[in-house]
């Protein structure tokens, strides 16, 4: 028993690529059988990776260790073979920060695969979207695991493509195509640049591994060139203001089930920004620049979003606008962090939690938020919130469900959203007053924005004929509110044990580097 | 200078490719705006790993050890790969944009601007 554990441990990195790759084209044999196999091979292979993703984070949070896994070599544990200086091969890097992000993505892409039992039941073409969503999952696991830069590229890649399909998945509609295409035309570009500075990085220091390279880097004018391609692609694809245009139409065209697993693609871009911020420019002072830059996009993006939330008419696309505002959150206290690095102070350490903090919790609130909405559309086919109304009679469960994520997006404290917020508002409130005031008044214009979905949609006269949804969307939406009211109630075991590492892991550049350098 | 051409190439390339995916109206040119900024990426990837006089990098019968860098050679190759599929996805998006709106203007799909 123990052996198995320790090659699961060992062979973790490679299986949790390897795992739901190897599923996602099994299942298009699997829905020859008959639909029901397919449906439990899909959730029994996302439940494996998730198994094998919480071990590592495990073993990862209680030793404070790091794994490396180099692919190719008969050692894997050793990332330079004798004789070798720099590490040729691929190498995955997981740290603290690496195995939070795939925790997240791993979760929602669990979560996602129980909700679409029923939620997908109705379409056909169901082993293409398995296929996707398991596609979907592998790339997001690589971008947030790998520790070599044209690798990560080849997995941003993979996301995108695997997103764009599933946005498009209802070809019928105009609508979702159109999103898909803005999405696809953006995340493309945007990957083009990132390999372009990947090549500037590349042809400067000869190196493509990412420790590697945050060795050598020395920061000319190349370099900046780079970092400010790096910034803005990656931006792009996290939806940060001003990029964020394609992201209430991908986020409100897709169905609710891929939605959420967008949201975990979106993050797993913004992790890549906070790593390449961090670890391959963090020994350098002047990225104090990105990091103010950061603020001001952080609070565009808070302003931006609630008040386009306040305009729309759509279920989704309100909480997709508010979506955007949750990531100008995790931005603002990553950008604080990072403007502070340098000066060590104890809340420049204070805010980066928050924003990791915020990451997951943004993720569990407007996910399970996205999940109520497909919800609702499932049982009346509206979208629009004029029509809605009266919801509350018949559907007792999801308007639980939305009162809890509806709290949490809010930051209303006992919701795991009031723990992170507060987090950032007390480190912004040491940089400027003004940053943490604007944010507590947005957070406000958020409770705002829900109180009208709740009261259009779930009270009143009921409008549209309605019954709760199936058992297993319950389920997929328990487990998320299940999720949200434990970090809610118990923040300071969540921020001890898996935040703190993880942004000790980020601050810590030197750790990352010497793991593969060995000790440079 | 003349070894700064192929840069001068890489930069135009994308330029163009920039202002064609910013500009033009149509679906597929956009595709094809975004083919452009590909083959500049790539272009210069190759440019990298190029030296003057040198040979593929293939040991067996080599006449000279002056080689060019295999590396950015296997990341084009990787990364025209991926470009192909990803066109693919963007041209099959477009048919699709074209049976449900009847154009291929830009312009006229405004259906998600409200």
């Amino acid at each position: 028993m123990v052996d198995i554990i320790d090659v699961l441990l060992t062979h973790g990195p490679a299986l949790i690529i390897a795992v739901p790759l190897f599923g996602a084209f099994l299942t298009p044999l699997i829905s020859r059988l008959n639909d029901k196999a397919r449906n439990i091979f899909v959730i029994a292979v996302m439940g494996l990776t998730e198994f094998i993703v919480l071990l590592l984070a495990y073993d990862i949070f209680t030793t404070n260790g790091v794994h490396t896994y180099t692919f190719g070599s008969k050692q894997p544990l050793l990332t330079l073979p004798s004789g070798y200086l720099v590490p040729v091969r691929i190498i995955f890097e997981i740290d603290g920060l690496s195995i939070f992000m795939g925790i997240i993505a791993v979760t929602l892409a669990l979560v996602a695969s129980i909700y679409s039992w029923s939620f997908m039941r109705k379409e056909d073409g169901l082993d293409k979207y398995y296929t996707l969503l398991l596609l979907l999952t592998t790339g997001m696991l690589g971008m947030v695991s790998t520790g070599d830069m044209f690798n990560f590229f080849v997995f941003l890649e993979i996301t995108s493509i695997a997103s764009a399909a599933l946005v498009a998945f209802r070809v019928n509609k105009g609508e979702s195509q159109e999103a898909a295409f803005k999405y696809i035309v953006l995340s493309s570009i945007g990957a083009l640049f990132v390999l372009f500075a990947v090549a500037i990085l590349y042809g400067q220091y000869d190196a493509l591994n990412i420790a590697t390279l945050a060795n050598r880097i020395r920061y000319t004018f190349l370099d900046k060139v780079a970092l400010v391609l790096l910034v803005a692609s990656l931006g792009m694809k996290a939806g940060i203001v001003p990029m964020h245009m394609w992201l209430p139409d991908a986020y409100g065209e897709a169905p609710a089930s891929v939605t959420i697993a967008i949201v975990a693609a979106t993050q797993a871009s913004l992790y890549a920004l906070i790593r390449m911020c961090f670890t391959l420019y963090g020994g350098i002072t002047s990225v104090a620049t990105i990091g103010w830059i950061l603020i001001i996009l952080a609070m565009a993006s808070i302003f931006i979003g609630v008040t386009m939330a306040l305009l729309q008419s759509d279920f989704k696309r309100m909480i997709a606008y508010a979506a955007v505002a949750e990531i100008g959150y995790m931005v603002l206290g990553i950008g604080v962090g990072l403007a502070l690095l340098f000066s060590r102070t104890p809340y420049s350490v204070k805010a980066i939690q928050g924003g990791i903090f915020h990451i997951i919790n943004d993720a569990l609130d407007v996910g399970l938020l996205f999940l109520v909405a497909g919800a609702v559309f499932y049982a009346t086919k509206e979208r629009l919130l004029d029509r809605l109304g009266g919801l509350a009679r018949n559907m007792r469960y999801s308007t639980i469900f939305f009162i809890i994520g509806a709290l949490a997006v809010a930051g209303m404290p006992p919701m795991n959203g009031f723990a992170s917020k507060l987090l950032i508002y007390e480190s912004t409130y040491q940089v400027s007053p003004i940053l943490a005031v604007v944010a507590i008044l947005a957070s406000i214009l958020l409770l705002a924005v829900m109180v009208k979905i709740f009261h259009s949609a779930f009270m009143g006269p009921p409008l549209v004929k309605a019954a709760d949804v199936p058992k297993t969307m319950l389920i997929a939406m328990a487990i998320l509110a299940a999720l949200i009211i434990f970090f809610g109630l118990f923040p300071n075991i969540v921020v001890e044990n898996m935040v703190k590492p993880a942004a000790d892991a980020l601050i810590n550049q030197a750790t990352y580097i010497s793991q593969v350098l060995g000790g440079v | 200078m003349i070894y700064n051409i192929p840069f001068i190439a890489v930069v135009l390339l994308i330029l163009v490719g920039l202002a064609t995916v910013i500009f033009k109206k149509n679906l597929i040119k956009i595709v094809i705006g975004i083919t452009i900024i590909e083959s500049g990426v790539n272009l210069f990837l190759i440019t990298l790993g190029y030296r003057e006089n040198s040979v593929a990098p293939i040991y067996t019968f080599a006449p000279s050890t002056k080689m060019v860098l295999p590396v950015p050679q296997a990341l084009a190759l990787t990364s025209i790969v991926i470009g192909v599929a990803v066109m693919a996805l963007m041209l099959s998006i477009g048919v699709r944009i074209y049976r449900s709106y009847k154009t291929l203007d830009v312009r006229k799909m405004r259906r998600l601007r409200e």
